[in-house]
């Protein structure tokens, strides 16, 4: 779950972290009415979940509240990366002097969490550590004891700091490890933290996504996640609801399987044969005849679908469960497209039982099937 | 010889009672597995499909000599079931469930670590030595014993595999998944040390998926240390970046963790990657 800006920031404030004043605007009068309360220059920012926000001049700045009533209107009509600007971050401006950055993410390869820092901040980090990785330094968060406070005087002194401005951000690296401990962060970064011409040090931008996988441990959270969701298409948005994983592409078959492998080396294979998928569609393992029916009821409403796969190899997964789901489905929705179904694993017997009891013609193997979907495309 | 699961492989069984303990309890023991005891906190005194079941693990061991433990127990309640099974000196100790948070992930394995123990998983279907055990809830039927050890990120793609290797007149010798998630116990590398190392198995096959950078780093490994054929898929070659497929793994961030990428990586250590789950298995038929 990703979280805007202002909401990273909230989140910031809580822990100490030293921020621009601001606020929040859905309309351009609000923008002005805190540029106003700011009484200075200020940078109103396109609130989206999408990087590269200056780039696409969703990041503008205006001397008075007239010009920010007048920016602001501009930002909050935009399409950024296809996502609708529905509320800006009005905030001084600051005198910026120097930009670094500092973060904190998960190494899957060494299974633990880590603080990325460097001297290089404002830019895309993952640049920065491809054109020149001495300029940036990671220090692994030992799981056995967390972050401690001389860990991170150590690491903001490696990246050239001194004095006042070295304590303070180890101060900010100490608050992103709380941080991360507290709401199971997965990502959070701050780029740049400036480094203001008065010596003073100051989170600019704001990043924090939480694992998913976490939530059921932040009920707070729950209302912000679906809001959040406006990455996803209406469709993606309907399977997450029903505990479906479902993602949109652009072809016409339509694609259902059990286990993220399976279904991902479906569309490989299908795509091998010239066929283009139209969807990701995951069962998930042990799924109910309800949530077999929601899968196809789901991929047969993207009207693009002109054929539709069915490859199940059930495990924990039931074959007679898929097939129930299945005939309730097809009562719905009275498909009238055409469908190719593999279906082995627990439960076969049972399920072909069910499905050539209906007249559907129940396939074994994986390459033959997708194969025959191709040749239907064909002729669909 | 098999890996990780053998002949005297005794389990326990956490979450014993629930829905999915039950049904692959049943699995399990009808495959010929000792599974000598269940644990669900609360229903000591029970018994689930004539396995005696107990409050805690500690309990278990007082009256029972088991070796592995299998958990079923929910993502918020896994971590701490993996970790009281570790304390108990189980090893290996298998996470079926999906959906751990990253943060218990990284605290399980690392405490593994410690203990010089192995967790399997998490969000994986389990291990099986073919004929010998099975820990897990793969569908037993289309495994036979043979030479072909088979590790992956995947599930149900395991089995297809799994099955194509058996229609091909080959067999396996043990087959495990390391989960699906961005943090797992064991890793690709460690367990290709295990296959290189088992007398019993001849080739190797590894099914990898977009995501991370564990199949490069596990070519690495193989030009260096497998002498052994070795032989691989790698799903998601049509999958868009930025678009998490599933797994919570599964996900290919800017360049990083492409297939083609990790196609690359294995045909430069000497391993070819099928095109599609049956040429895998043709592939390792000719090189066994």
């Amino acid at each position: 779950m990703k979280m805007y800006e202002h909401q990273a920031k909230d989140v910031f404030r809580k822990y100490g972290i030293p921020l621009a004043q601001g606020g929040v605007a859905t309309t351009p009068e609000e923008a002005a009415r805190i540029a106003g309360e700011l009484n200075k220059p200020v940078v109103i920012k396109a609130q989206v979940l999408a990087g590269g926000r200056g780039k696409a001049g969703a990041v503008k700045f205006a001397d008075t509240p007239e010009e920010a009533k007048q920016v602001a209107s501009e930002i909050l009509s935009m399409d950024v990366k296809g996502m609708k600007v529905e509320k800006v971050l009005v905030e001084e401006k600051l005198d910026i002097a120097s930009e670094i950055y500092v973060g904190i993410t998960v190494d899957r390869v060494k299974r633990m969490a880590l603080v990325i820092a460097s001297a290089v901040g404002g830019m895309n980090i993952e640049e920065v550590a491809a054109s020149t990785p001495d300029k940036i330094v990671r220090h692994y968060i030992n799981p056995a004891h967390g972050l401690y406070d001389f860990e991170c005087r150590n690491i903001a002194k490696r990246i050239g700091l001194s004095e006042k401005q070295m304590n303070t951000t180890a101060r900010i690296i100490s608050a992103l490890y709380r941080i991360y401990e507290d709401y199971d962060v997965e990502l959070t970064e701050i780029n740049p933290l400036a480094i203001l011409s008065d010596g003073s040090v100051m989170a600019v931008d704001a990043r924090l996504n939480v694992d998913d996988n976490a939530l059921f441990r932040h009920p707070e959270l729950r209302e912000q996640a679906s809001a959040g969701m406006d990455e996803l298409s209406p469709l993606e948005r309907r399977a997450k609801e029903s505990g479906l994983v479902y993602v949109e592409l652009d072809g016409d078959v339509g694609i259902i399987g059990n286990g993220a492998g399976l279904v991902m080396a479906t569309l490989d294979v299908v795509q091998l044969f010239g066929g283009s998928p139209a969807n990701f569609c995951d069962l998930g393992g042990g799924a109910s005849p309800e949530t077999t029916a929601e899968a196809i009821e789901l991929v047969l409403s993207n009207p693009k679908v002109k054929v539709l796969f069915i490859n199940v190899l059930a495990g924990i997964t039931r074959c007679d469960e898929v097939a129930i789901g299945m005939l309730k489905t097809m009562e719905k929705v009275q498909a009238k497209t055409p469908m190719v179904v593999r279906m082995i694993g627990t439960n076969e017997e049972e399920g072909r039982r069910i499905l050539t009891g209906a007249g559907i013609d129940v396939m074994d193997a994986m390459e033959p099937a997708a194969k025959r979907v191709v040749e239907l495309l064909g002729g669909a | 010889m098999s890996i990780l699961l053998h002949e005297n492989a005794r389990l326990i069984v956490q979450g014993i009672t629930g829905y999915q303990g039950q049904f692959h309890t049943h699995q399990m023991k009808e495959y010929g597995t000792e599974v000598v005891a269940g644990v669900t906190p609360g229903k000591s005194g029970m018994d689930v499909e004539g396995v005696p079941v107990y409050d805690t693990v500690e309990e278990a061991m007082q009256e029972h000599d088991a070796n592995t433990s299998i958990i079923f127990v929910p993502a918020p309640f896994a971590k701490d079931a993996g970790i009281e099974s570790l304390e108990e000196g189980l090893d290996p100790v298998i996470v079926i469930t999906e959906g751990l948070p990253v943060r218990d992930e990284i605290g399980l394995v690392n405490y593994a670590k410690e203990k010089g123990a192995h967790v399997i998983g998490p969000n994986t279907p389990g291990v099986i030595s073919a004929g010998k055990s099975k820990a897990g809830i793969m569908p037993s039927h289309i495994f036979k014993p043979g030479s072909i050890g088979i590790v992956s990120r995947s599930g149900t793609l395991t089995y297809e595999i799994a099955a194509d290797i058996s229609n091909i007149g080959l067999g396996q010798t043990t087959c495990l998944g390391i989960g699906g998630d961005p943090v797992t116990g064991l890793n690709f590398i460690e367990v290709l040390e295990m296959f290189e190392n088992d007398p019993e198995t001849e080739a190797i096959i590894m099914i990898g998926e977009i995501g991370g950078s564990a199949e490069e780093d596990a070519a690495e490994y193989i030009k260096e240390h497998v002498t052994k054929p070795v032989a691989a898929f790698i799903a998601g070659r049509t999958a868009p970046p930025g678009k998490r497929m599933g797994h919570a793994g599964a996900i290919v961030a800017g360049d990083a963790g492409t297939a083609q990428a990790k196609i690359d990586a294995l045909n430069a250590a000497d391993v070819q990657v099928g095109s599609t789950p049956e040429e895998v298995a043709k592939i390792i038929k000719e090189q066994a």
